[in-house]
């Protein structure tokens, strides 16, 4: 089996990360990983916690060289821990909170640590590290339907190749020469692509902090030499635009996680004055398509996969993708390399970003001790917030619980972000003869119930 | 805000509990909360346990005070904690910030 290189980065001055503005060498981090390495405990799985994305890189990396894998889970609730650990019962956390909430054994890195933050010798010897394509790199995970979360393994080769073809479309951008700094987590499939690996591996240089208010993303890019390169989401760019927020010359904006409206990607390419690429992918598939949203409805596949219909499904293949996956979302192939994606198939949420699937998320209420039936729904008659959100319902039958009981299991459950809003009481759930709740009918209900229980409506 | 204009006399309370009252309403208002404003308990936490807000629902709040105003929150700011702690406290911060 063939291996591949750590970085991208060749020489040992260059730079592969910034913090607060100040350079990181690649001869510092391949340092840090060694450090790090020495100090990892015997277990084959880590969960990398690290929320400094240079740490993180770190850890991926130092995991890398031990031949360990990276367990990156969705959401960090005690239930989905509780999974993982009967998962891998070997696995360990890697954080750099020294107060990290989750419940297993810890390894706090760039703190105390002489890792991340020491010195390294200048006179020693520059070599990176060639990891076998073959390797398991890491596990990804989705929320399945089942309750549990569904594993997916990466290869470091397949994870490579993703990003080396993301790296194609950023043309005519010389990513050696570019600072990427990311809104959103290294831990999601998309953060862990397009602000962790892709800068690993194209000779970029990623910025260690993750800015959450327009203002943070104004400031980070602010410490950032030119050029610039923003890997965002629609609720980070709409938040940007409604705040009327200023920020200086990008080269290029990303988005994905969720659908960005035409209108949306003309007036952040208008605003900003750079040019916005939408990436199209799933934790199952990785990055797998883009587009020029501003103006263009088609998406361009990556190099070698391609899309074959069957049942109303589009499975994907080639190229990174290790066995055919059947997409979750409706494709419609228009040519060997394009598509056009018509929207979700009615199971699949997403909000903010983060995706789930109803029957997941109803499969977590109905197992809460008290709940006799329960369902999650999408409300269609609420207007979208300011970040462009739109919060998710629940009807629930449970005659001796309260909202707020319920509300509080829930979270111990599943991602804050699909905490539904509101939670009604009812009597019983209008279920069809199929055992099915139709939408109008849940609407219709929660219509009722916003009279008789106003107290639950804005 | 300039060391004179501190004492609370010189700011009315009920100025500052209708403050609280109308960042009540933005908020649930804006986020689409199912609470009644004049439920929300002004001295309890807004984020996790107590209001039961996440991250998206702070950067919603955001958007909130930068339009209504003018107020730019900052994650690196060493107030946040006091900030976010209560309803009152960020209206407080509101008070001693706004630009409009």
């Amino acid at each position: 089996m063939s291996a591949l290189p750590l970085i991208a980065h060749d020489r040992p001055a260059a730079v592969i990360a910034y913090r607060r503005g100040r350079p990181i060498s690649a001869a510092q981090f391949l340092h840090d990983v060694q450090a790090l390495a020495a100090q990892l405990p015997a277990g084959a799985h880590v969960l990398n916690f690290c929320a400094d994305r240079y740490c993180f890189a770190v850890g991926l990396a130092a995991s890398l060289v031990t031949g360990k894998c990276s367990i990156l889970p969705s959401t960090h609730t005690p239930e989905v821990i509780r999974h993982l650990r009967a998962f891998a019962p070997d696995v360990f956390c890697l954080s750099d909170d020294p107060q990290c909430p989750l419940e297993l054994p810890q390894l706090l890195c760039g703190q105390s640590s002489a890792a991340v933050n020491g010195s390294w010798p200048a006179s020693g010897r520059f070599q990176v590290p060639q990891i076998d394509a073959g390797q398991l790199a890491a596990y990804v995970f989705t929320s399945g339907s089942s309750g549990t979360p569904v594993p997916h393994p990466k290869t470091w080769g397949r994870l490579v190749q993703c990003v080396r073809a993301e790296v194609t479309r950023l043309a005519p951008l010389n990513p050696a020469e570019c600072a990427i700094l990311g809104t959103v987590p290294a831990q999601h499939m998309y953060g862990f692509e397009s602000t962790v690996l892709l800068p690993l591996q194209s000779g970029a240089a990623l910025c260690a902090e993750r800015p959450f208010f327009p203002a943070d993303i104004a400031a980070a890019l602010r410490a950032l030499p030119q050029a610039r390169v923003l890997i965002s989401t629609p609720v980070h760019l709409r938040a940007l635009l409604t705040a009327e927020q200023a920020l200086p010359q990008l080269e290029l904006i990303v988005s994905a996680t969720a659908m960005l409206p035409a209108n949306l990607a003309r007036e952040v390419e208008s605003r900003y004055g750079a040019k916005l690429l939408e990436i199209y992918g799933s934790t199952e598939t990785g990055q797998m398509a883009s587009r020029r949203t501003a103006h263009e409805a088609q998406w361009w596949l990556w190099p070698g996969v391609r899309l074959t219909p069957s049942d109303g499904h589009c499975s994907a293949h080639g190229g990174h993708i290790e066995r055919p996956i059947t997409v979750a979302d409706v494709l419609e192939p228009t040519g060997d390399e394009h598509f056009v994606l018509h929207g979700r198939t009615a199971d699949l949420v997403n909000i903010a970003g983060k995706r789930s699937s109803l029957a997941y998320l109803n499969h977590h209420l109905n197992a809460i001790p008290g709940v006799i039936d329960g369902a999650f729904f999408v409300r269609d008659d609420t207007q979208a917030s300011l970040a462009g959100v739109t919060r998710l319902a629940a009807l629930v039958v449970a005659p001796r619980l309260d909202p707020a009981h319920i509300i509080q299991a829930l979270r111990a459950r599943i991602d804050a972000v699909f905490l539904p809003r509101p939670l009604l009481l009812v009597e019983h759930l209008p279920r069809n003869a199929t055992g099915k709740l139709p939408q109008h009918t849940l609407t219709a209900l929660t219509a009722q119930a916003a009279v008789q229980q106003p107290h639950l409506f804005a | 805000m300039s060391e004179h204009a501190l004492p609370t006399q010189t700011t009315p309370h009920i100025d500052a509990l209708a403050l609280e009252r109308e960042i009540a309403q933005l908020i649930v208002k804006g986020l689409n909360l199912p609470i009644q404003p004049e439920h929300i308990d002004p001295e309890a936490a807004l984020y996790g346990e107590g209001l039961g807000l996440d991250s998206i629902d702070i950067l919603e709040i955001a958007l909130i005070v930068s339009k209504q105003y003018g107020i730019q929150l900052r994650a690196d700011n060493k107030e946040n904690a006091r900030i976010f702690t209560s309803l009152r406290n960020f209206a407080r911060y509101v008070a001693e910030q706004r630009i409009k």
